[in-house]
């Protein structure tokens, strides 16, 4: 679905996605990393359970709403990639709740 | 530059507030900082360079030929950005403006507010939104979110790429996966014919301009290559399979489909307006590009004291003149603020002002040729308009025809389009053509949706790490 060209790799940096393991690239925005992954679909929308991926990757869209380290609705095309996160792609609608 | 850490590093107070770090806000900083202006830059990327000069300072697709010298202009402008003296919030949002010219700011969790005696907005531009049905669908993005992932990560889309709609950048990006080696599959242009006839008049000057040979190799590379479909003037999306299905059709009524892999969309930018429009900035219409602008002056001042646009965010000018006027906006804010007098602002305007001239010709070309077709701005029955809240333009003409619903605000209580997270952002246009459509009248008497601070998203926790003082605590305890 993409890929990276030659020139562009560099240092990998390590995260789990949906609790398995994961790696992008140092300096990719959480979105970028998993679109390289081949991860179009960052959630389902809360109203009708669409899914829906990254759009804009300038942080207008808000399509790639993900879930960083528990925090959910992170916008991920502005959210740099660091090593070790925990992103977890959201489902529908937010449940209340612990 | 000094790049903040964090907003626990900010300064309470600034002279001049800069937001957006891309041409305009750069320059901006760099000539109110000039006349010994205390300077604040925030911006949500994690370097300077906004979206056309998006990773400059740290890009690894290095060959100059790849993303083109127009890009590369950026680089002496992020060095002189890097060596002035400036405090930068990267990876940053500000989430409220008001017209005490106080500014909500979260980065790394934590918010802050922050005063400045002047603001300066730089908010730049976004891609017109392209309501087509399909438009939603996972491997659907615009080609400037292409461009933004292959700046910034040196990714390419792979397998057949369809690009659709019509502008410039649709065929810079084209080229630019040329040179990448990853030519597209197919582009099906939707510049409407008649905006040739439109756009006739225009075309002498256009011919003077630095954009018109550079333009028409550019294109004729591309249409050497990558095959092109023009005068579409109908498209849609379907998913098939892992894949997406595009159907168009022409303005003599043919139709036709193609598969694609990835669907790249694109019919040109528009002034990105909330965080002026939640300041209170009055905004109007601008019918020749077919978007809401904030009023500005020569300077860029808005309807509010001390507050200031710089750059597309006040109206689409291109990146060039983006920079120019983010100098004209420094040296109108040093001039408010009293550190130079009006006589010698106005001699060190003078330069940038022939500059400016020089930027807007051919420009008038470029908005009539490309300005999208009415058919594309607005939502047609099945399609969503409002992507957050998954309004279809049915359900908007529907809400005129059978409740009178009159404007954008009114539609929100029935529809809550443009009350998602994205806040209108990018249905506010399709919302406001759609129903000036159905109405028969134009978008400016319909008007656009209100917009509130907080303009960006934050947590509870970001608002309660702001600092309070007794007299805040008392405030709001009874008792």
């Amino acid at each position: 679905m993409f890929r990276r060209l030659p020139e562009a790799d560099g240092p990998a940096v390590s995260f789990t996605l949906n609790g398995r393991p994961a790696t992008g690239v140092d300096g990719d925005s959480v979105a970028a990393a998993l679109l390289a992954m081949g991860e179009r679909v960052c959630r389902t929308t809360a109203v009708s359970g669409a899914a829906r991926g990254p759009f804009c990757l300038m942080g207008v869209c808000f399509e790639c709403l993900v879930t960083i380290d528990r925090i959910g609705n992170r916008q991920a095309c502005l959210v740099r990639l660091r090593a070790g996160m925990q992103v977890e792609t959201g489902k529908g609608k937010r449940e209340a709740g612990p | 530059m000094r790049t903040l850490p964090d907003v626990a590093a900010l300064a309470p107070a600034y002279d001049v507030a800069v937001v957006g770090a891309g041409p305009a806000g750069m320059a901006a900083a760099i000539a109110a900082a000039a006349h010994g202006l205390s300077v604040l830059v925030a911006d949500e990327a994690p370097a300077p360079g906004g979206q056309i000069y998006r990773a400059v300072t740290t890009t690894r697709v290095r060959r100059r030929s790849l993303l083109g010298a127009d890009y590369w202009r950026g680089a002496p402008l992020a060095a002189a950005f890097a060596a002035a003296p400036v405090d930068t919030l990267p990876e940053a949002s500000v989430w409220h403006l008001d017209d005490a010219c106080v500014l909500g700011v979260s980065a790394q969790g934590a918010s802050r507010l922050v005063t400045a005696r002047h603001v300066i907005l730089a908010t730049g531009a976004l891609e017109r939104p392209f309501p087509v049905r399909g438009w939603t669908e996972p491997g659907v993005m615009t080609v400037g979110a292409a461009q933004i992932l292959l700046k910034s990560s040196g990714l390419v889309a792979t397998g057949r790429v369809v690009l659709a709609g019509t502008g410039p950048l649709l065929w810079l990006l084209a080229s630019q996966y040329l040179a990448s080696g990853a030519p597209p599959a197919l582009i099906l242009d939707t510049t409407p014919r008649a905006n040739w006839r439109l756009a006739a008049p225009h075309l002498p000057a256009f011919l003077c301009s630095p954009y018109a040979l550079k333009g028409l190799r550019l294109m004729a590379r591309v249409r050497r290559r990558v095959p092109v479909i023009s005068d579409v003037t109908g498209l849609g999306i379907d998913r098939d399979g892992a894949a997406q299905l595009v159907t168009y059709r022409h303005g003599d009524g043919r139709s036709g489909a193609a598969a694609a892999d990835i669907v790249l969309l694109h019919q040109g930018v528009v002034p990105n307006v909330n965080l002026a429009g939640a300041a209170g900035c009055a905004l109007e219409w601008n019918d020749t590009q077919a978007c809401w602008q904030p009023q500005t002056d020569a300077w860029g001042m808005t309807s509010v004291a001390h507050i200031a646009l710089a750059g597309d965010g006040a109206g689409i000018l291109g990146a060039e003149a983006a920079a120019v006027r983010g100098k004209l906006a420094g040296l109108a804010a040093a001039c408010a603020l009293g550190a130079i007098t009006p006589q010698t602002r106005d001699r060190l305007a003078a330069r940038p002002r022939a500059a400016l001239r020089r930027c807007g010709r051919g420009r008038a070309f470029l908005d009539a040729l490309y300005r999208p077709a009415g058919s594309m701005r607005v939502a047609p029955p099945d399609a969503i308009a409002c992507r957050c809240e998954e309004v279809t333009g049915a359900d908007i003409r529907a809400a005129v025809r059978d409740l009178h619903v009159t404007g954008p605000n009114q539609m929100k209580a029935f529809l809550r389009c443009g009350m998602g997270p994205c806040q209108g952002r990018m249905c506010a246009l399709t919302v406001a053509e759609t129903i000036a459509e159905a109405r028969g009248v134009s978008p400016a008497e319909v008007g656009t949706m209100r917009l509130r601070s907080p303009v960006k998203p934050l947590t509870l926790g970001e608002l309660a790490s702001l600092p309070r003082s007794e007299a805040d605590t008392k405030a709001v305890l009874r008792g």
